[in-house]
């Protein structure tokens, strides 16, 4: 039992207030969009990439040389150009005469802009296209080109191995975590809420890594390298180009904010959608038997035409980016070509300089756009990259004792000194609890829900801390031992019945994973599991998978008891152990765990009292207090507490 | 699969469909046209030096770039409404369809594969069709539409194409493929990463208890050492993709330039014709990479369609009558005729022979151990299942031919689970009888002992419940359950090991209240305790999915062995006796 259902338990009869947000396996993970503190997470996002360094100091130097180099590319394909369009005006110039003697003519014809043109040309009247000269150009084209995506590659090599080596230390780093945080933590969490964040959130930052360090570091030099070529053939066309970009952006933030506030629409109906779906399909059963099939259709086909409208406004919206952007960058395109043509008609500008310039404004305003549709991504990653951090920087169990327990051959003396503890600061729970549980005795907690008899089981393992008084095993205080020999000693079997995927005998031997088969053959007789185990279609092999389903509660009950009766412990704790198993198997499994009992200290919390009726030692607890304890039939005699709690249990008529 | 899948839902969609293919074709039409205009600025207007042919020819693409914009802008509205309401479509023919299931289908699923399959995987099917009306649409009428253009500009340079765009589609295919399988590895990983840690925190107790927190690091760090070297592999084939196509793009241009600037010298080409083919060549280009990458989302998407046709062409094993009967013969009471049922594939019946009867104001009680099929008996007669062998009758009438809805509003059920719904205590108390007024609900409530906790809750009735009912205990959610199928007032209940969430005290309680209330209805309990089927007129002992005894509590205890090591197991000689 968790702490925030032992909670609960005390106060019975009471709803927790608020419906809620659905915490089904799709509800999570889709909260939390915004991030609270964008800058120092961020900067401690890059700040994980530290043991990375060289590799991360050599991706930024071959981005500059590989972004460098491609910006240089349409420059000389320009320049190939000119070649090409000056080859053409030499040829129809009369060989001999001097390019002076053209640009003179034109004149003299009274077509400034002709001669102009020619002016700019790099003519050789009388020679064709320079094939050598272009070939030069076009052979250096090629180099650089080749260059530049040798570097390129080089840089995306290196830049995934260190993302996905920075991804591997920050799973582990979490992972490990979840050994180290006290159980309060993971108790005080919904569980789709911490699994969220170590699947989820990793996984979504790990994508986020890799897609925006690259493309962002890219992106922005090559706006910065294009902007400098620009300026540098024509600043008068530079401007003409730059004046698009504050329109872009302007008009792609315009867009994107629409779009934000759609798409959190579309998440919100998404996720009404998914917990109605959820609940018509969990309740399957019920809503037919109770006839309800056509009212949960209506309210399907409703929260569906909502997602519809929703995700239908977001998806228009946000998909007229890409044609407003093209648009816009069709309207600098045809700026330029106009404007380009004007001047190099007028002898102003050379030709391969337009055809650079166009490619350059393509160039440019493809990555502006590419940074613009990955501000969402970025804030998403960062989101969840606080969400990992919280858990990350959560306080850990204090510091493990040092003290060492005597040897074995000593069977579980368990004692508790004036003992106190409260989940909640001010909610008393367990004031001054003394108990004395002698070496192979058979201690029985029974109590209404929310006396305590769970956080006794949460104490001696350790799972919480005492506030006040100690526990003592074999007369060593527990809180001075190394939480795993504590752990060691104690085989614990609980109402929750968690079994991991993997086979039946890995899940037995989880206890003691150097068991012999026979061993666990053993165990699994002794429990009753090797009675269903052989309907299995593939026996002590037989794959759980992760919900167990395949076995019934019951069965994957007596498989935790198999798990227990394996390892062997000095202690045993037994929570509710058997209430998922019908009572005529409840009674084999007893016998075998009395046999198992004999020699060894044990704890058995039932709500059933047939159960504990052949304890040595019954505690009747109420309130955090033990308020009667004896054996069943003096208790009884008492005619206290116990008696009526056994009065109220056999109540029923008998006949 | 994915290709019937769309078939079938794109049907209804055929004309937006049109006008996006019709509005694409104009709009790729426009973007191709712009670089010819362009290579006309500079043939007739710059090398003439015509500056007033410049200016109108600026104009002239000012228009297509108008035209262009208007018609993507309109084939991403088309596109849009088409795919969410494809999406919308299959959740809603999901949906319907998995509500005619039976238990065994659902089962057969299990309700979250059920639940994913009706959200995500409809959701990958959809972005999928949205980025087909949006940019695949486009990519080969660019190609088609490019290659005719750059071939119009000059036929001597179209050998050119013919090299360039399969060096590209070969590039990229072979990336591309290495890259597919190894995103499916990923996933496989990533699950597999997801489900070990998922097991660390939901079984953080019992790892702790039997301090095996190492072994749990251990496996863990396998699990992400695995999930790592794939996501390195697939990320450095990842790393080839960019610069693999840009040399392409840049060394075609270099190529364009190299070649093209010999026709020119010859003669055989204009200077705006060679900028005009290097325009379309990278448009081409770009058209192939698209249609490239798009093809990636095609594997993901056909996985999910396989997971939705599969629920879709899965029908249900309990078909509602065609001819329904929709009065009962009789008395409506509950019989059981020799019934047997086998879950399909298994050796073994769940049921064999099991014969019983419920009259009105009769309670029968069954008994058994855990896997006796005692629940599986139960649903048979609101038919979440159908048996295989025998009949089940209700009033008279074989359930497999009465109405649906005259067979289940004659049955109030509490299931072993006691599943609530989202919504008030009020809402979900009115379940089964949504015009039941308040008094009922209370009386109700007083009967299932549940009307002390409901009013003490500030808001009583209106009190909130959450999904499954998580924000109240099992005992209040046990009692609630009953509460809602005595608001019902059925003929038959049943009460699927409805109490053992409560303390035997209640349990006592409750169930002396329950005598008035059931003294004309026919019940059926399955039980554990026996302490609460004392008094029933009739119990039934399973075992193994047969009969084994049959008579009152004294008859039994006095002959059925198996029922006296289930009573020896709950009750002291003297308190049995």
């Amino acid at each position: 039992m968790t702490a925030v259902q032992g909670r609960r338990m005390q106060e019975t009869e009471r709803i927790s207030a608020g419906p809620g947000p659905g915490r089904g396996p799709l509800g999570g993970g889709m909260v939390g969009q915004r991030s609270i503190d964008f800058g120092p997470s961020a900067r401690r996002v890059v700040g994980r990439l530290r043991p990375e360094r060289a590799r991360v100091l050599a991706v930024v130097a071959l981005c500059v040389v590989s972004v460098g180099l491609s910006v240089l590319g349409p420059r000389l394909l320009g320049r190939a150009t000119d070649l090409i369009f000056s080859g053409l005006f030499s040829r129809r110039l009369p060989a001999g005469t001097t390019p002076e003697q053209a640009v003179e003519a034109a004149r003299a014809a009274g077509d400034d802009d002709r001669a102009g043109l020619l002016a700019q040309l790099d003519l050789v009247p009388g020679q064709g296209v320079d094939t050598g000269a272009v070939g030069r150009v076009l052979l250096l084209a090629l180099a650089v080109y080749l260059a530049a995506s040798v570097f390129a590659w080089l840089q995306a090599f290196l830049l995934n191995d260190a993302v996905q080596r920075t991804v591997f230390r920050l799973r582990e780093e979490v992972a490990a975590k979840l050994h180290r945080l006290p159980l309060a933590y993971t108790d005080s969490q919904p569980r789709g809420e911490l699994l969220s964040r170590v699947t989820n959130d990793i996984d979504n930052l790990s994508s986020t890594l890799q897609q925006t360090l690259s493309q962002l570091l890219t992106s922005l030099l090559t706006v910065l390298g294009v902007v400098g070529m620009m300026l540098w053939i024509s600043p008068l066309l530079a401007v003409v180009a730059l004046v698009t970009v504050p329109l872009t952006v302007l008009v792609s933030g315009l867009v994107m904010k629409r779009s934000q506030g759609l798409f959190v629409d579309q998440w919100r109906t998404t996720g009404r959608l998914n917990a109605h779906v959820e609940e018509a399909f969990t309740g399957h059963a019920l809503t037919k038997v109770f006839g309800r099939r056509r009212q949960v259709e209506q309210v399907f086909d409703g929260e569906n035409e909502q997602l519809f409208r929703a995700s239908f406004g977001a998806q228009f919206v946000s998909g007229l980016i890409m044609p407003v952007a093209t648009f816009l960058g069709n309207l600098s395109y045809v700026a330029i070509a106009v404007l380009g043509g004007v001047r190099v008609a007028t002898g102003a500008m050379s030709l391969g300089e337009v055809q650079a310039f166009i490619q350059y404004s393509r160039q440019f305003s493809q990555p502006l756009t590419q940074v613009a549709s990955m501000v969402n991504l970025l804030q998403s990653g960062v989101a969840s990259a606080e969400r990992v951090f919280e858990l990350l920087d959560a306080a850990e169990e204090p510091p493990e004792g040092r003290a060492a327990l005597p040897a074995a051959g000593a069977r579980g003396e368990v004692v508790f000194d004036d003992v106190s503890f409260r989940y909640e600061p001010d909610v008393p729970l367990i004031e001054g609890l003394s108990l004395v549980a002698r070496p192979g005795q058979t201690v029985a907690i029974v109590g209404p829900t929310g006396a305590g008899k769970t956080t006794l089981v949460n104490l001696v393992l350790r799972f919480y801390d005492v506030d006040a008084g100690r526990i003592m095993l074999d007369g060593v205080d527990i809180a001075a031992l190394r939480r795993s020999d504590l752990r060691g000693r104690i085989g614990m079997v609980l109402q929750d019945t968690w079994l991991f995927g993997g086979t039946i005998r890995d899940n037995i031997a989880y206890g003691r994973p150097a068991a012999s088969e026979d061993e666990v053959l053993a165990a699994a007789r002794a429990t009753f599991v090797d009675r269903f185990v052989h309907a299995l279609p593939d026996g002590y092999d037989t794959v759980l998978d992760e919900d167990g389903s395949g076995l019934s509660a019951g069965e994957r009950q007596l498989v935790t008891l198999a798990r227990a009766f394996l390892s062997d412990p000095a202690l045993l704790i037994l929570d509710e152990a058997t209430s998922s198993v019908d009572t005529r198997t409840e009674l084999l499994v007893q016998q075998a765990m009395s046999a198992l009992r004999s020699d060894r200290t044990s704890f058995v919390i039932a709500h059933r009292l047939s159960t504990v009726r052949d304890a040595d030692l019954i505690l009747v607890m109420a309130a955090g207090r033990i308020v009667e304890q004896g054996r069943h039939e003096d208790l009884l005699a008492r005619g206290g507490a116990y008696a009526e709690l056994h009065e109220a249990q056999f109540a029923a008529p008998v006949v | 699969m994915l290709v019937r899948l769309l078939q079938r839902s794109l049907r209804p969609y055929a004309r937006p469909l049109l006008a996006v293919v019709a509005l694409q074709l104009v709009g790729t039409v426009a973007v191709l046209y712009l670089p010819s205009l362009n290579a006309d600025i500079i043939d007739e207007g710059v090398a003439r030096a015509d500056t007033a042919y410049v200016l109108r020819t600026g104009l002239v693409m000012l228009g297509v770039s108008l035209l262009q914009v208007v018609c993507t802008v309109a084939a991403v509205w088309f596109g849009a409404r088409t795919a969410m309401s494809v999406g919308r479509d299959l959740r809603g023919q999901l949906f319907t369809h998995v509500g005619s299931f039976s238990a065994r289908e659902v089962a057969g699923f299990g309700a979250p594969s059920l639940i994913t399959r009706t959200t995500n995987d409809v959701q990958q099917v959809q972005m999928l069709v949205l980025t087909s009306c949006t940019m695949l649409v486009a990519a080969p009428i660019m190609m088609v539409g490019g290659v005719l253009m750059a071939v119009r500009e000059d036929l001597g340079l179209s050998w050119l194409l013919a090299v360039s765009v399969p060096a590209l589609c070969l590039a990229v295919g072979l990336v591309v493929s290495r890259m597919v399988p190894g995103f499916r590895r990923m996933q496989v990983r990533i699950d597999e990463v997801n489900r070990v840690l998922r097991e660390q925190i939901s079984g953080v107790r019992v790892v702790r208890a039997f301090a095996r927190e190492e072994h749990e690091t251990a496996r863990f760090g396998v699990a992400n050492a695995e999930l790592t070297a794939v996501a390195v592999t697939v990320g450095r084939w990842m790393a080839l993709m960019f610069p693999t196509v840009l040399l392409i793009l840049n060394v075609s241009s270099v190529a364009v330039l190299w070649f093209g600037g010999q026709r020119v010298d010859q003669g055989l080409m204009q200077v705006g014709a060679l900028t005009a083919f290097l325009a379309y060549l990278l448009q081409i280009l770009m058209a192939v990479m698209m249609a490239t990458f798009m093809l990636v989302l095609v594997p993901r998407a056909s996985v999910c369609a396989d997971r939705i046709v599969e629920v879709l062409d899965t029908a249900s094993s309990v078909v509602p009558p065609r001819q329904p009967v929709r009065a009962f013969a009789g008395p409506v009471g509950v019989e059981l005729r020799d019934v047997e049922l086998t879950h399909p594939g298994a050796s073994d019946p769940v049921l064999r022979d099991v014969s019983l009867v419920v009259r009105p104001g009769q309670t029968v009680a069954i008994v058994g151990s855990t896997g006796a099929g005692k629940t599986t008996l139960l649903d048979l007669v609101p038919r979440l299942f159908d048996v295989t062998g025998g009949a089940v009758l209700v009033g008279g009438v074989d359930v497999r031919e009465l109405d649906p809805d005259v067979l289940h509003r004659a049955l109030g059920l509490v299931p072993q689970r006691a599943f609530l719904f989202s919504g008030t205590v009020a809402s979900n108390l009115r379940y089964g009888r949504q015009d039941a007024t308040d008094d009922e609900l209370w009386e109700a409530l007083e009967i299932a002992q549940a009307r002390e906790f409901v009013a003490a809750l500030p808001e009583g009735l209106d009190a909130p419940v959450t999904q499954g009912g998580t924000n109240l205990s099992g005992g209040q959610r046990q009692r609630l359950a009953i509460a809602r199928a005595v608001v019902r007032r059925p003929a038959v209940y049943l009460f699927d090991d409805a109490f053992s969430a409560l303390d035997l005290a209640t349990d006592a309680r409750l169930r002396a209240a329950l005598r008035p209330v059931t003294r004309s209805s026919a019940v059926l309990v399955v039980a554990q305790r026996v302490s609460s089927i004392l008094d029933a007129d009739a119990i039934l002992v399973l075992d193994g999915g047969a009969v084994v005894g049959r008579g009152t509590h004294d008859e039994l205890l006095a002959s059925c062995a198996t029922y006296q090591e289930i009573v020896a197991s709950q009750l002291t000689v003297q308190e049995v006796a």
